[in-house]
């Protein structure tokens, strides 16, 4: 166990240490995210003008939640991206022969994305309350909202880290990235989901984001709604990935 | 004498074609002059169209990408019809601009990126022993996003057609939005080509990518400029040349033949155009300087 636990550490610190010391790597994830709330806060407000459209909240803060979940989510596909380029250099494969407990590096790689959202997460958060936003929550409904990007966090690296794995490829980054791009946007994004119509409202229905968003949006606003379905989806798809990842793993240790 | 120019590809796998060229042999200088402007620059530009062709795979996810987001955003951003005074009842057809703009972005990093690794092969330091005019290099290396262009303008305008988009400004209104289009892919494929000379690799050329999408999501291109209400975006969109891009292609389908919103769709276009070419000209000069 105690292996394990030196194998994540040091994966998780050279993780992290490689996204602060590379501008490149870094920039982006923070930059992303903020544009989206600066576009969709900003430029769609109107939007909370439709008839029926009603968030305590108000517009930014209901966009809040969407960017915040996403920057979660990409914290985790970033980490892919690594993981893919540090195959591509072949540091993974040396990585492999080294470590003494190779699930490590999964764990290592997550930790690593956890503690790079945390810092995109906090600095959305930051740019979210200058831009005026208000919380309703309280604070046990906020640690509600983060528990629930922790988890989704987890779910994208596991993803990223298992596609990353079994392709071995820089060029896994599209496959990586566009599914979990997809599914969120499959989700009600700039309305509540009963104001969709038509593909978008039956698709937004069936798809496990929109439980996590609407949950992130009721707790925000201090009226929660389907968090247990939220957790209860994030819990399924950390079991499935990781069962995915650890599979990547095997498959990157048979390819030697 | 005659200076031969031909293109050729250089091995059986087919994996380079390189403009093949001869210099006038000792004893020639009194000969006819070398190929003509046109003649250099079709030689590039059908490099450059094979080259471009060749990367099928690169190609889709630029050109899929902004047809999913119209999809999933022509649907989920609907109910912005209801909003008093929005232009139309179909979001589609407000929104049908935005995929132009996005392919035509990444036209401008494919440009860029195969004349920066052209320039880091040293193939361009092998082209600057040549006759070959800095002018036709340029014009001619942006022969392949050119037809990029052409095609994903084609593609955006049958499935915006397909999906229910009308235009108030019939068949012909749809053929100056693909003219307008293909000439917004080649300002911005020149705008590529400019960053790929200053910085001399594709990976500055691509981190500029981000920059470019900011100013696609700082404009009118999910709402109209009045009926954005935070004053300070609505101010940005109304500086950034981006909107009237999107307003001039919009116009075409939503309000009919709408002079103003041409002008300056074409003008901005134009503007953007020239200056990219200047500078880039100027740039080129500098990589192809004979030392």
């Amino acid at each position: 166990m105690i292996r394990f636990f030196n194998v994540a550490r040091a994966v998780a610190w050279r993780s992290i240490h490689n996204t602060l010391v590379n501008p490149a790597i870094l920039v982006p994830s923070i930059i992303f995210p903020l544009f989206f709330l600066i576009a969709f806060a900003g430029g769609l407000s109107r939007i909370s003008d439709v008839p029926n459209f009603h968030y305590r909240s108000g517009y930014t803060a209901f966009q809040f939640v969407f960017v915040f979940l996403q920057s979660a989510a990409f914290g985790g596909v970033f980490t892919g991206f690594a993981i893919a380029r540090d195959f591509d250099s072949g540091f993974a494969r040396r990585l492999l022969v080294g470590a003494p407990r190779r699930s490590g590096i999964i764990a290592g790689y997550t930790i690593g994305a956890l503690l790079r959202w945390a810092l995109t997460g906090g600095v959305v958060t930051i740019a979210a309350l200058i831009a005026g936003m208000n919380i309703d929550g309280n604070g046990v409904d906020l640690i509600g909202l983060v528990g629930l990007g922790v988890v989704m966090n987890l779910v994208a690296a596991l993803w990223a880290c298992g596609v990353a794995m079994f392709l071995r490829t820089e060029q896994a980054g599209a496959l990586i990235q566009m599914p979990v791009f997809v599914l969120l946007f499959l989700a009600p994004v700039y309305v509540p989901i009963s104001l969709l119509t038509g593909w978008i409202h039956d698709v937004a229905n069936v798809n496990p984001v929109t439980a996590v968003l609407e949950a992130g949006r009721g707790l925000l606003a201090g009226s929660p709604v389907k968090v247990a379905i939220a957790f209860a989806s994030l819990a399924i798809g950390t079991a499935v990935m990781a069962v995915f990842a650890r599979r990547g793993l095997a498959s990157a240790e048979r390819a030697g | 004498m005659t200076p031969r120019w031909s293109l050729r590809p250089m091995d059986a796998a087919g994996d380079d074609v390189a403009v093949d060229v001869a210099l006038p042999q000792p004893g020639t200088l009194g000969m006819p002059p070398g190929p003509r402007f046109l003649e250099q620059t079709l030689a590039v530009a059908r490099r450059a169209m094979l080259r471009t062709a060749r990367q099928r795979a690169l190609l889709i996810f630029p050109m899929v990408f902004p047809l999913i987001l119209f999809a999933i955003n022509g649907s989920a951003l609907s109910p912005a019809t209801r909003i008093p005074r929005f232009p139309t009842h179909n979001y589609r057809d407000f929104l049908i601009a935005m995929p132009f703009i996005q392919g035509a972005m990444f036209v401008s990093i494919t440009a860029g990126v195969d004349l920066a690794r052209d320039i880091e092969s040293g193939f361009l330091n092998r082209l600057a022993l040549t006759p070959l005019r800095g002018e036709a290099l340029l014009i001619g290396q942006l022969g392949g996003a050119l037809v990029v262009g052409t095609v994903q303008a084609v593609v955006y305008l049958l499935v915006g057609i397909a999906s229910g988009v009308t235009f108030a400004s019939g068949v012909g209104g749809a053929l100056v939005l693909l003219l307008l289009s293909v000439l917004i892919a080649f300002a911005f494929a020149t705008l590529g080509g400019l960053l790929a000379l200053r910085f001399g690799t594709g990976e500055a050329v691509q981190g500029v990518f981000p920059l470019l999408f900011v100013t696609l999501f700082l404009s009118s291109s999910s709402l109209p400029r009045d009926l954005i209400k935070a004053s300070w975006f609505r101010d940005i969109a109304t500086y950034n040349p981006v909107s009237y891009l999107l307003e001039g292609l919009r116009s075409l389908v939503i309000t009919g033949w709408d002079g103003e919103a041409l002008a300056l769709g074409f003008g901005f276009t134009l503007a953007l155009l020239a200056i990219a070419l200047f500078f880039a000209q100027g740039a080129m000069k500098t990589r192809l300087a004979r030392k």
